[in-house]
């Protein structure tokens, strides 16, 4: 690794910084109701939209948000499922591929409705064309955008404004966010040389008197959503290592920064609503030194590389580059396993599988924690979850009622979020179990290495990121209603219990800052809320990551 | 009720935006603004006849040409993919082994000391198109030998068709297999 390599780390988080404060203050200011400029561009267009879909812009009750959420999500994913059904009966198939397989169908509609894009069929081979575009695009832009409703409601509901209309934030995420950005991205992409077309498979000669068929397709709109939605599904099976998906270091940085947009600038957004920007910026402090711990934990370990390849005496001053792509070399490769874990995003430009153990260790603790700024929406929501327990153990142990922002956390709300801690660990580690005991020749790599290829499935699926440890042949109806199951749990159960906790605390009166209020803008509550992370996290999963990557790499 | 209503009508004006509208207006844009890339980097010979893409891979056997990294698919571009082997998996080590052993071979000038770790390892994609400077240099005798061609000639190809970081900072130098053995053999 050079210099270079780790200077343009920096440079990229140096971006990612840059862009935080102005696209938070943008996002504050094109979710609020309140009459602004943002408003007054983008009103005349929505309002032919909320005609067309019926919609009215009237506040819904919490209950009535939390309902029109997973309400219109099931909807959806029911309709996502029926065209995967039948997609080899429909126009636009021009490799003539067959209808899903109703397993793979049910998981694959939920994992895009999810923002989590587990794929257990291959792009080439498994959706057409008219999938592709429609229905897999579709949930690529829907499920970000329900994401994006539910953490400005989450946070309305903790500044004790009212939820909002889940619809109109809907269509605001898509309209004032998610459209105007893929758009400009797509193109961008398109001169960097992702193709954009809906021709078939090119078939070529090679020069040594070979048939080479070429797959494409519509592939740059579908990634600038992708990235940008948190959402991680490729178009072609190897996702982002594919040289149509990602062909040079430029779309790789692009796609790295419109990863890390939207989540990194809702810690902003979130404080310029509560009203001082300092509560945010202690928050996204904190993220970042968790992901430059993560980044240097991963730079190393794929730079020493695997032992057993070094010693075979050849010349591996490039790290470990087993499943990896020489443009981007070890430096990115290992960069983009970080932050698409971070990120919940669950793009891959390289093999997670082949990663060395604890370079392949970070991003499955990325995804266990899901707080190192994490998914589009819920990753915040979630950071904000566990800035509420911070405070509330910092409380119980000085001895006073917790106070978040003025209101006061009680046993309602504090049941609420034992609940949505507990659901996570259940949902990874029985199913692992399960997996482990009933479909062990499904893993395809001997020994720790197995354990963690079923730990990161569901660790993955939970975490709604969609990246996986492609080895495992995750093709079968046990992985495919399992995760599938996991998924929608991982997704739909915290938004429900996170938005009652938000008007729970929504209706609660403020009470005035005191000399003993502990305060939640100060680098010690940073430490606080980071400790608490990491003790409920390594409380939770130690044990599973000690026998998976750590084992691993005490045997190489 | 009102919300399955509502959910339908959203649905649909939602699709008409999100994949139609979207999906054709980069597609008619790429079109027109740069139709060789959004077609797939294409490359044509003199005929008009594709001989396949400047960013996907083909596998090379003839010692007369630059040999691209391990493909597990053989650089069956209908797909991708690789055997997905973990650092601890002995299939790992048995195929590098071999790859090894392959090399000695074909290669009796070159120490295995300078054999760069990207040639014998498979790509993330299987279809990966580079090959490391140090990859190429390393083959020089062997092509130089089987082709006639002056080993400083082949070394100002290499650098021809490497491509460098972009920006100068981001990724790493690679040269692109398929060009550089596409000048081979307009040098042979």
């Amino acid at each position: 690794m050079t210099v270079i390599s780790i200077l343009a780390i920096a440079v990229t988080l140096l971006i990612m910084i840059a862009l935080a404060k102005p696209v938070g203050l943008y996002l504050a200011a094109a979710f609020d109701y309140a009459p602004n400029r943002i408003n007054r561009i983008f009103s005349p267009i929505e309002r032919i939209l909320y005609k067309i879909s019926g919609v009215r812009e009237e506040s819904q009750s919490w209950k009535m948000y939390a309902l029109s959420l997973i309400g219109s999500n099931a909807i959806m994913i029911f309709i996502v499922y029926l065209v995967l059904r039948f997609q080899g009966m429909l126009p636009l198939n021009p490799a003539g591929i067959a209808n899903m397989e109703p397993t793979l169908a049910f998981n694959t509609a939920i994992s895009f409705m999810a923002n989590t894009d587990l794929q257990h069929y291959s792009g080439e081979s498994g959706v057409s064309y008219l999938s592709q575009i429609s229905v897999l695009v579709f949930a690529m832009f829907v499920s970000p955008a329900t994401g994006l409703a539910l953490v400005m409601a989450f946070i309305r509901g903790l500044t004790g404004k009212a939820a909002g209309n889940f619809f109109v934030d809907l269509i605001r995420a898509l309209t004032r966010v998610l459209l105007p950005v893929a758009f400009v991205s797509a193109l961008l992409f398109v001169f960097m040389g992702v193709p954009q077309t809906f021709e078939p498979a090119a078939t070529a000669t090679t020069i040594e008197g070979t048939q080479q068929e070429i797959a494409r397709g519509p592939i740059a709109s579908f990634l600038a959503i992708k990235e940008l939605g948190n959402n991680g599904g490729g178009f072609l099976g190897v996702n982002s290592a594919h040289p149509f998906e990602n062909p040079n270091g430029l779309s790789n940085l692009l796609q790295i920064l419109l990863m890390l947009l939207v989540t990194t600038s809702l810690p902003f957004a979130y404080g310029k609503m509560a009203g001082s920007i300092k509560q945010g910026r202690v928050l996204f402090v904190s993220m970042l030194m968790m992901l430059i711990v993560m980044t240097s934990i991963s730079l190393t370990a794929e730079h020493v590389g695997n032992p057993a390849l070094n010693a075979l005496g050849i010349q591996h001053d490039q790290g470990s580059m087993e499943g990896k792509e020489v443009r981007f070399g070890e430096a990115q490769s290992a960069f983009y396993s970080v932050i698409t874990t971070a990120a919940e995003t669950g793009a891959v430009n390289t093999m997670h599988d082949t990663l060395t153990p604890i370079g392949g260790m970070v991003p499955l603790v990325n995804m266990m924690l899901n707080t190192v700024f994490g998914g589009m929406g819920v990753g915040f929501v979630n950071v904000l979850m566990y800035a509420i327990i911070a405070v509330f153990l910092s409380g119980l142990m000085v001895g006073r009622t917790p106070e978040f922002l003025g209101r006061k956390i009680e046993g309602k709300e504090m049941k609420l979020i034992a609940v949505t801690l507990l659901v996570q660990p259940f949902l990874i580690l029985v199913p692992t179990a399960i997996a482990l005991a009933t479909n062990p020749d499904t893993i395809s790599n001997p020994g720790f290495h197995g354990l963690t290829q079923a730990l990161y499935e569901f660790t993955s699926s939970a975490a709604n990121n969609g990246s996986g440890f492609e080895g495992l042949g995750d093709a079968t109806p046990f992985w495919n209603i399992s995760t599938g199951i996991v998924m929608f749990l991982g997704r739909y159960v915290s938004m429900v219990t996170l938005l009652a906790v938000a008007g729970s605390l929504a209706a609660k009166k403020p009470i005035p800052q005191s000399s003993g209020t502990f305060r939640t803008d100060t680098a010690m509550f940073g430490a606080v809320f980071v400790g608490v992370v990491l003790i409920v996290g390594a409380l939770t999963f130690f044990p599973a990551v000690v026998l998976g990557p750590i084992a691993e790499q005490l045997t190489l | 009720m009102r919300i399955i209503w509502v959910t339908l009508r959203t649905t649909f004006t939602l699709a008409i935006v999100c994949c139609l509208i979207y999906n054709l207006a980069v597609w008619a844009v790429a079109q027109a603004a740069a139709p060789d890339k959004a077609n797939g980097s294409l490359i044509r010979n003199a005929e008009g006849q594709v001989i396949g893409s400047s960013l996907i891979g083909q596998s090379f056997t003839d010692p007369g040409y630059f040999h691209g990294r391990v493909s597990s698919i053989d650089y069956d571009a209908n797909g991708s993919g690789t055997p997905n082997y973990a650092p601890s998996n002995p299939e790992l080590l048995t195929r590098t082994e071999k790859s090894i052993a392959e090399w000695k071979t074909e290669n009796p000038d070159v120490a295995i000391s300078e054999l760069p770790i990207d040639l014998i390892t498979n790509s993330g994609s299987g279809l990966d198109p580079h090959i490391s400077p140090a990859a190429a240099e390393a083959q020089i005798p062997r092509v130089s030998k089987a082709t006639g061609i002056a080993k400083d000639k082949l070394e100002q190809l290499i650098q021809a068709h490497t491509q460098g970081r972009s920006l100068g900072l981001f990724g790493e130098p690679a040269v692109n297999v398929l060009e550089l053995n596409l000048a081979v053999q307009a040098a042979k």
